[in-house]
């Protein structure tokens, strides 16, 4: 083990590979790593960031509802995904989870279509072991350690790896749900990507504690925080612990230590409640331009590159966003359809009362919003 | 008198009360600072200082109980959830303790606490925030729950919630924070918890509802005039919703022979059940009709595309009325 019980959380040690300008500080900790993956784990940060951009500027339109953009987070995000089986493995998400999701296998046209309000865009592609959106903050670290039990009971080799943010860490289900863990030593993952603000709510009001790591201390498990704006930090402590936890070893909690450089959520100001300069403080440490300065030095990548691949991902971008504004609407069917294995009698009743009613006046639709 | 909206009127409510009783405090998430994600709260701390007007950590169920214990002793907690279907961690404490501590205790602790949050849909939110789950705290006894339409209301039930030695849940339609403003007085008042308002007088008809759907019904009942411009309809906002104005409503059913209670929230077991079975009991040698109901559907509340099939809109409600209007024996 390089890292796990090597960093002791509390005296708040931090896994660093790259200082903010990509340097490599600590080469004995730098993971192995293909350039091939380390170009496909940086293009998916940038599908990411630019997804993000977008999808505010749709929103700020009126085209897409209100959603939590990843910006600042990618480089966690990919690192903690790109380590386990979408197939195999689970992923159980939060709502601000955008870079993880891509990793998956999510596509961007599904994630747009969710945050166009169709329920569709939630449903993962086959294949893909990704959880839709978790909203409750805090019940994603129950259903994962469920999953786990799972896999461990009918003798699988499956990980789930869960997440939350350091707001979400003052819920008493994500204690409970380590506890349970730990006692049964499941295959879980923890993630808290720790971005320093729970909305308005700064981490110093969230806890007392050193640090989000410790968190896990009482249950017995081990825990590690990470540099989570540095992605070869954290792709090495992600690796490290999914192949713990995958050789019955019990599960891990890792703190990524990260920042969330947009707002809280499309229709939120954090210049209210942000003290000035702290988000100009965290610009030079984001992800993007870290790795991406530590792969130019190395030789694998250059500025005509990035062009090319930000024109290309643009163009996905906005092609799948106009396939979403033409599809995103649905027949009233899909409102019943899913809510038992099979349409109970009265909710056929309601259907068909509801059918009839729309049939008749087809533009009361919207008429729920005043 | 200030002309305001039913946000500022939540605002004046806690400005009001904690000006007058340092034992009322206000927190829950974002509510010291921001103000909360609607504003709700803003400008307390910044009046009464950080120890009256706080953020707590994410965790509903805490704030449950930690204002349970204020309760106990002495203070006046004003909890803020930020959405009735994220304070679902909460439901556990106001079942389980606050609403029976005044029973179990036989009297010697109770839970004067108030407990905010906002509800229902129309706001193009995501999911878990747009839920009407009114039924489920009306079915627990031992607490109070209101559900104010207007500024005026909002303020005075709010302060008749913090003055109630029962703890009571203030359940604040979100469509209608911004939706219009009314005049307010200045200062204290209360609206009683319990009495309902008539917001017009009428003999053929008794519609009861309240939340967001008083504004749908207001607008039916315009609408209605093209097709029965005779129809004269008796309008209740119920503003309770437990306990509610049944006399009113009794009155008002004998009265017109013909009821119709409208909500947003799912259908079965709901609030609509809960009345138009008690005017069954009561008021059944006068129908003219069978009592009806317009309600959303039995399913999990749509996103954003699909929320309007769901939603109750003015022309559902007077669709339900031609029906009973309509209704031959
Ligand atoms: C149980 C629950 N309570 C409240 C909320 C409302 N809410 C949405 S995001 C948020 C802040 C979460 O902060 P954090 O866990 O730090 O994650 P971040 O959004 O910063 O990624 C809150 C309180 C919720 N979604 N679920």
């Amino acid at each position: 083990m390089k890292y796990i019980g090597k960093f002791d959380p509390q005296k708040d040690e931090v896994v660093r590979v790259m200082d903010k300008d990509g340097k490599i500080i600590n080469p004995k900790l730098a993971p192995s790593i293909s350039d091939e993956e380390l170009i496909k784990a940086y293009s998916i940060m940038n599908l990411s960031r630019r997804q993000d951009d977008y999808q505010n500027k749709m929103q700020r339109q009126g085209r897409l509802l209100s959603f939590l953009s990843s910006t600042g987070q990618e480089a966690c995000e990919v690192a903690y995904t790109m380590v386990i089986d979408p197939k195999n493995d689970f992923f159980v998400s939060g709502y601000r989870n955008n870079a993880a999701w891509l990793t998956m296998g999510q596509t961007v046209r599904n994630i747009m279509l969710y945050w166009a309000g169709n329920e569709a865009g939630a449903k993962a592609p086959e294949g893909v072991n990704s959880l839709p959106p978790n909203i409750i903050i805090g019940s994603q670290y129950s259903q994962a350690t469920g999953i786990a039990f799972a896999e461990k009971y009918q003798g699988k080799k499956g990980v789930a790896v869960t997440t939350t943010g350091d707001g979400g860490m003052s819920e008493g289900e994500t204690y409970e749900a380590m506890n349970f863990a730990k006692l049964h030593e499941l295959p879980v993952v923890f993630v808290c990507e720790n971005n320093k603000w729970a909305i308005s709510t700064p981490t110093v009001e969230q806890t007392k504690s050193l640090n989000i790591a410790v968190k896990a201390i009482a249950t017995g498990m081990p825990s590690i925080k990470v540099d989570g704006n540095d992605f070869l930090a954290s792709y090495a402590v992600a690796k490290e612990a999914v192949e713990f936890a995958r050789s019955g070893n019990g599960p891990v909690l890792i703190e990524f230590d990260t920042y969330r450089l947009g707002a809280h959520s499309s229709s939120d100001a954090p210049d209210v409640y942000r003290p000035k300069g702290e988000f100009e403080d965290r610009v030079p440490y984001e992800p993007l331009i870290r790795l991406k300065a530590y792969m130019i030095a190395k030789g694998i990548w250059s500025e005509e590159k990035q062009t090319a691949l930000n024109e290309e991902q643009d163009k996905h971008i906005a092609a799948e966003f106009a396939w979403v504004e033409q599809n995103k609407n649905y027949p009233i069917e899909d409102i019943f359809n899913y809510q038992y294995a099979e349409l109970t009698e009265d909710l056929k009743d309601q259907l068909a009362e509801a059918k009839e009613f729309f049939a008749k006046y087809p533009e009361t639709k919207d008429g729920g919003h005043h | 008198m200030a002309v305001i909206n039913n946000i500022k009127a939540v605002t004046e409510a806690l400005d009001v009360a904690m000006d007058r009783d340092k034992n009322v405090i206000v927190f829950g998430e974002d509510v010291g600072l921001e103000g909360g994600v609607f504003r709700a709260t803003q400008g307390l701390q910044q009046k009464y200082g950080i120890e009256r007007s706080f953020n707590a950590p994410i965790s509903e169920a805490m704030f449950a109980g930690v204002g349970l214990g204020m309760a106990m002793n002495g203070m006046k907690p004003v909890v803020e959830l930020q959405f009735q279907g994220l304070g679902l961690p909460a439901l556990q404490n106001v079942i389980a303790n606050i609403s029976r501590m005044r029973n179990r205790s036989r009297g010697k602790w109770t839970a004067p606490m108030v407990i905010r949050m906002p509800m229902g849909g129309g706001i193009r939110a995501l999911e878990h925030h747009s839920e009407a789950l009114e039924a489920i705290f009306a079915h627990i006894p031992g607490i109070k729950t209101v559900m104010p339409s207007t500024p005026y209301d909002t303020k005075g039930l709010l302060l008749a919630a913090i003055e109630s030695p029962d703890p009571v849940i203030v359940l604040e339609p979100t469509k209608l924070y911004r939706a219009f403003k009314q005049e307010v007085p200045d200062g204290y008042y209360t609206v009683p918890i319990g009495e309902g308002y008539k917001i017009q007088e009428g003999n053929d008809l008794t519609i009861v509802t309240y939340g967001a759907q008083t504004v749908d019904c207001m607008k039916a009942v315009e609408m209605i005039k093209s097709t029965h411009p005779t129809a004269s309809i008796e309008l209740i906002d119920l503003r309770s919703i437990q306990p509610w104005d049944k006399k009113m409503v009794i009155e008002s059913v004998k009265k017109t022979g013909r009821l119709l209670v409208v909500s947003e929230a799912v259908r079965s077991f709901g609030v609509p059940a809960e009345i138009i079975a008690t005017v069954n009991e009561n008021c059944f040698d006068s129908l003219k009709a069978p009592l009806a109901r317009c309600t959303g559907y039995d399913v999990v509340i749509p996103y954003d595309r699909g929320e309007g099939f769901h939603q109750v809109n003015p022309q559902k409600v007077v669709e339900a009325i031609k029906k009973v209007l309509d209704y031959k024996f």
